[in-house]
């Protein structure tokens, strides 16, 4: 066989198929119901392999999407004529798909583009439901509207398959048994279900962000899952909260930052050291528009704040020229409302620019919870070691190498360590 | 050069994921790209899966053929090569293989003398 010399072209738009596949199980699930997701799930997946086993005989159709849709209506269009779906159906489309008249435009038009989005909305909420543990919201959102499978799923949280299976299966009798629905929650709760949409997606983004994975330290995919759903939220105008806004600024500027934070063996380097014009001008940009949407209304919630101090630094030059007392004053902001020891922590390396690093130190000494936590000592050894305390230095960083299970990781403590020697 | 057919078989899961099942296709395009650009593809087309089976002197009608999965024929390729070993040398580019699936060679008869 001849050495490939052919550039690799790409056949279709980068994960096409599992966005698509999120797209049509939320439009489906729509019109089957919350209760009836695993038979939309099964019609979605019959569809892409359908799709395969057509395409791949260098038949790719000109518009790959309307090909999938028209499969999968046609499928959808077929088992709710077969008895037994129709009577199990419970929505307020149920009238509708249960006329021979009314099925095939009802299900036509849920396949438009402001009808898919909308569906993707209701799903995202449905989703969240308080009934719903964090675990599963990510879970559930991973499968259903990310189109990843259990077995992807469980690579990315560092879980089993069987473990993910069985929390998606247990999810999905809740909903039966709760009675999910996907209607959106009355005015009364909005706002707080949109939070709960929040914190899954910061929890997801935080996952991608800095991945716990013991080899892969960014996984970029799951920042873009993250903020594709946000962008949902923040372009709709009545769950564009702004705190979701910020949220999404927040999110721009640290993925601004993903081309410099690995070197090109893979080695991490900090903040401090980062080539800023590897930085991406365009996300950071775009964070500052959503940070002037965030502006709008009175209410100052954390993901401002947070927002706020990535925005400072997307924006500084350079380290040395960062508004370090603003940041402070922002950490500061943020302990009073919502005290936590790693905020804490974040902020001591701030204190060390501001007062100087004994200052940091004396800090540090402070948070006596975090003694298990790598980062607590790394944070502490880089400290001494600007103070020119390398022997204190050293003995946090060997501390830390004990505490910290990611290999990109334990090669930046090695490095320090080397420093202090 | 003569001309060979591949008739795949199998080679098909409800396994695989959205983004395994995307590559994969991603696979079968750059291995027919290859085949091109080295002027050895001839023609290629998926079948459906269901079909009619005529035979036999009264020309029986029936449904089918019904076969396993994966000793249904699911497409057919064309290709050219100096002899079956160049033939079953291409055939081995064939990404179906990582999903289980085979490829029949057979050497089309050629008519000239």
């Amino acid at each position: 066989m001849p050495a490939s010399g052919t550039h690799n072209v790409q056949l279709m738009v980068d994960h096409l198929f599992r966005h698509e596949s999120g797209k049509m199980v939320a439009v489906l699930s729509r019109a089957f119901g919350f209760s009836n997701i695993e038979t939309a799930e099964d019609i979605v997946q019959d569809t892409l392999l359908k799709a395969l086993e057509t395409w791949k005989y260098d038949a790719i159709p000109a518009n790959p999407q309307a090909w999938l849709y028209r499969v999968a209506k046609n499928k959808a269009i077929d088992v709710i004529r077969r008895q037994q779906l129709k009577y199990k159906i419970d929505t307020d489309l149920t009238a509708l798909l249960q006329s021979e008249y009314s099925l095939v435009p009802a299900i036509n038009e849920l396949f438009k583009e402001s009808e898919i989005n909308d569906s993707l909305l209701r799903m995202m909420f449905a989703c969240c439901h308080p009934a719903i543990g964090h675990e599963a919201q990510i879970s559930l959102i991973l499968k259903t509207l990310c189109g990843l499978s259990a077995r992807e799923i469980a690579n990315a949280f560092l879980s089993q398959e069987d473990t993910i299976t069985k929390r998606l299966y247990r999810t999905k009798e809740k909903i039966r048994k709760e009675h999910i629905s996907l209607e959106y929650p009355g005015t009364a709760h909005m706002a707080s279900r949109i939070h709960a949409i929040l914190t899954t997606l910061y929890l997801l983004f935080n996952e991608g962000y800095h991945s716990s994975h013991p080899e892969k330290l960014i996984r970029e995919d799951l920042c873009e899952e993250a903020m594709r759903l946000l962008l949902l939220l923040c372009n709709n105008p009545r769950t564009g909260l702004p705190e979701a806004q910020a949220l999404m600024a927040l999110m721009c500027y640290q993925v601004s930052r993903f081309n410099s934070r690995l070197d090109d063996k893979g080695y991490i380097v900090l903040l401090q050291d980062q080539d800023r014009s590897q930085w991406n001008k365009y996300l950071i940009e775009k964070g500052n528009e959503f940070m002037a949407r965030a502006s709008a209304g009175h209410q100052i919630h954390k993901y401002h704040i947070e927002a706020g101090i990535a925005w400072a630094h997307a924006n500084a030059a350079n380290y040395q020229d960062t508004d370090w007392q603003l940041i402070l004053h922002l950490y500061d902001s943020l302990l009073s409302s919502h005290y936590n020891p790693i905020v804490a922590l974040n902020r001591s390396v701030v204190l060390g620019e501001v007062a100087g690093y004994q200052a940091a130190i004396d800090e540090l000494s402070q948070l006596t919870s975090l003694h298990s936590s790598s980062y607590y000592h790394t944070t502490l050894g880089e400290m001494h070691l600007k103070a020119g305390h390398k022997e204190q230095a050293l003995l946090c960083f060997q501390s830390a190498l004990l505490l910290t299970t990611s290999q990109p990781e334990r090669e930046l403590i090695q490095r320090k360590i080397n420093m202090c020697l | 050069m003569e001309k060979f057919m591949f008739l795949f078989r199998g080679g098909t899961t409800k396994n695989l994921s959205a983004e395994e099942n995307q590559s994969h296709m991603q696979k079968w395009y750059m291995w027919m790209q290859e085949l091109k650009k080295n002027g050895v593809y001839v023609s290629g087309e998926p079948l459906h899966m269901e079909g009619t089976t005529v035979a036999g002197t009264n020309k029986v009608v029936t449904d089918g053929p019904f076969t396993e999965v994966k000793e249904l024929v699911g497409g057919y390729m064309v290709v050219t090569a100096a002899d079956m070993k160049q033939a079953v040398e291409l055939s081995k580019g064939c990404p179906t293989f990582e999903l289980d699936g085979s490829v029949e060679v057979r050497q089309v008869r050629n008519m000239n003398m």
